[in-house]
């Protein structure tokens, strides 16, 4: 690692070798998908729950509704679950489960040399086009994932290996839909 | 010995047990580390999926989903894992078809889901933290809007807790083989379509891999060959412990207790009568539901998963005697706060009966689990002492229900 890192005098840490590390391949898809199969498996062993990550999402959102307008909250039937009354919206296990996500990728990233300021895009598009896209994107997910009652981790994954029928038909809905608009957004992405 | 998995901790509220949440938090970690070193933080290569070139979403997605599920249903088989306690996505229909529809325009317009964009935000791609902000404000939006359809929302094609083998009656071996022989087949095309679109020489991927298609469908054969513990033999294991609760008579409920519970708002109480249908005609408590006893314990299944907490069962029968043995079936499946109606209808009636001059018992006394009272007609539940005034009984009894917290599951997910 140092090898390639000829500007870094000592081998130890330094804030500024995080980003100049030496970019890895990613693990074969399919070792990759098998670590994550385990870390699913002893999520339902140990908790009972699998993974999720929109349902955090969704109650930290809950939590700042709640600093900020507590009354709206306890008029809202969706958001009276989550937060009405003393309810602690925080108080969740997808709560710590979005923090440890965020850590996990964090620390991957940045041994494998991934951990860096950079954007992702197609080669036909502007940089402002595809974060307009992203973001745009991320709200019409988040919608229609707490319509599901949860996205593609906590229903296509975990549901997907209890095998709930709802899950896989969810599964095979978010499939379908992308498959079908792919051809029309493909100057996004090509 | 009753599976130890799930832990005892993680049923119930979190906040009992501070340390769960580190638990989440660290399988939480894992995740996120699993997911970016696939190369899930990455939208170009997560979009690639939908144009045949690079298939790693796929492949990853239901390796992971054939692992679990081939490792769940091994524990299960094997009796560490207590299934009825793993919580099962509650099947919605409609709401999940037009959730996934919608889901799927914002996975191919910005490039991730809700996880990934996560991972892609933790390691500073720009477009996956304009994902994440963006995912934000669709679940601001959710929460604003729901109430426009929230019946729709809450009862459109509701299944409640639903499996493949509980809608197909096949045993869960048999759904395991096939989904992993779908998958390897799933697998095999999607490389074949990455030879053809994205030009991947299949050549120089790991023949390793051929083995380990091989691990996982022995894997699921071993989970066909092992079968899942059926009733009596999860009975069996509980039944030292529960045994013992029978005995020191702590779930049969004294009428004045059941009928107290009836007219208490804050529990909703279940009465299932499984006595055969022509003695439910004559009389029966007023709300019991009649339920054979065959099909008691696959309704167990589906009610262990999605009991509220304060949701009581009572099992009524003409004594004891085949209540009890209701209620070890839905012990066994794990069903929460389960009682047996003390003495039976035979009790109740001896009670609330007294006065009803229609009612009287049998010239002869009956065997085992017989009505021990007549009636002029088959009146059901039409009968005064069907439903007696709870104000106007004042009954001396110990009270046996006790109300325990369970975590609620399905507050979370993504559920």
């Amino acid at each position: 690692m140092t090898a390639s890192n000829p500007a870094k005098s000592k081998p130890g840490f330094s804030l500024k070798g995080i980003f100049q590390r030496p970019e890895k391949a990613y693990v074969h898809p399919y070792l990759g998908g098998a670590l994550l199969g385990v870390v699913l498996f002893l999520a339902f062993l140990l908790t009972s729950n699998g993974l999720g990550a929109s349902g955090g999402l969704n109650r930290l959102t809950a939590a700042v509704e709640d600093l900020v307008v507590p009354g709206h909250i306890d008029r809202t039937p969706y958001l009276l679950k989550l937060a009405g009354g003393s309810a602690n919206p925080l108080d969740d296990w997808t709560v710590p489960m979005v923090f440890g996500v965020l850590a996990g990728g964090a620390i991957s990233g940045i041994l494998n040399g991934r951990f860096k300021v950079e954007l992702n895009k197609g080669p036909n598009v502007t940089p402002r086009t595809r974060l307009f896209m992203a973001f745009v994107g991320g709200a019409i997910m988040a919608y229609g994932a707490r319509m599901a009652r949860g996205c593609t981790s906590g229903q296509a994954l975990s549901g997907g290996a209890t095998l709930s029928v709802g899950s896989w038909v969810l599964m095979m809905c978010i499939f379908a839909s992308a498959y079908a608009l792919a051809y029309f957004v493909r100057k996004f992405w090509n | 010995m009753q599976p130890i998995f799930p832990l005892e901790p993680f049923l119930q509220p979190l906040a009992a047990n501070p340390w769960t949440y580190l638990v989440f938090a660290a399988i939480g970690f894992f995740f996120g580390f699993a997911l970016e070193i696939s190369g899930f933080g990455n939208s170009k290569k997560l979009a690639a999926q939908f144009y045949f070139k690079d298939l790693t979403v796929l492949k990853v997605m239901f390796t992971a989903i054939v692992t679990a599920m081939v490792l769940i249903f091994l524990s299960a088989g094997i009796g560490i894992l207590d299934f009825s306690k793993v919580w099962v996505n509650h099947t919605y229909l409609w709401p999940g078809i037009v959730g996934g529809l919608i889901m799927g325009v914002g996975f191919i317009v910005g490039g991730f889901c809700p996880g990934t964009s996560l991972v892609s935000a933790s390691t500073l791609k720009l477009d996956g933290i304009a994902f994440a902000l963006g995912t934000l404000v669709g679940v601001w939006a959710f929460g604003e809007t729901v109430d426009w359809y929230w019946e729709w929302w809450n009862t459109s094609g509701f299944y409640g807790r639903l499996t493949w083998m509980d809608l197909l009656n096949v045993p869960a071996g048999w759904v395991v083989v096939v989904v992993v022989l779908m998958a390897l087949f799933m697998f095999w095309g999607g490389e074949k379509l990455e030879a053809i679109f994205g030009k991947r020489d299949l050549k120089l991927e790991p023949s390793t891999r051929k083995y380990a298609a091989g691990a996982l469908l022995i894997g699921a054969v071993v989970v066909l060959l092992l079968g899942q513990p059926d009733n009596a033999q999860k009975w069996a294991k509980l039944a030292p412990a529960k045994e013992e609760i029978l005995s020191a008579r702590s779930v049969q409920v004294h009428p004045g207790e059941l009928l107290a519970t009836m007219a208490d708002d804050r529990i909703r109480l279940v009465m299932f009568d499984v006595r055969p249908e022509n003695e439910f005609n004559l009389f029966h408590v007023d709300g019991a539901l009649r339920v054979n006893m065959d099909d008691l314990a696959r309704l167990s299944k589906t009610l262990a998963g999605s009991t509220a907490n304060n949701t009581v069962y009572v099992l009524i029968s003409n004594n004891e005697q085949i209540a009890t043995e209701a209620w070890k079936v839905m012990v066994a499946e794990s069903v929460p706060s389960v009682y047996i109606l003390e003495g039976g209808i035979n009790n109740w009636l001896s009670i609330f009966a007294a006065n009803e001059p229609e009612i009287q018992p049998t010239p002869t006394p009956p065997s085992g689990d017989q009505l021990a009272y007549q009636f002029p007609a088959a009146l059901g539940a039409r009968f005064e002492a069907a439903a007696p005034d709870p104000y106007e009984w004042k009954l001396e009894y110990t009270p046996k229900i006790v109300l325990q917290t369970k975590r609620d599951k399905s507050g979370g997910g993504c559920g």
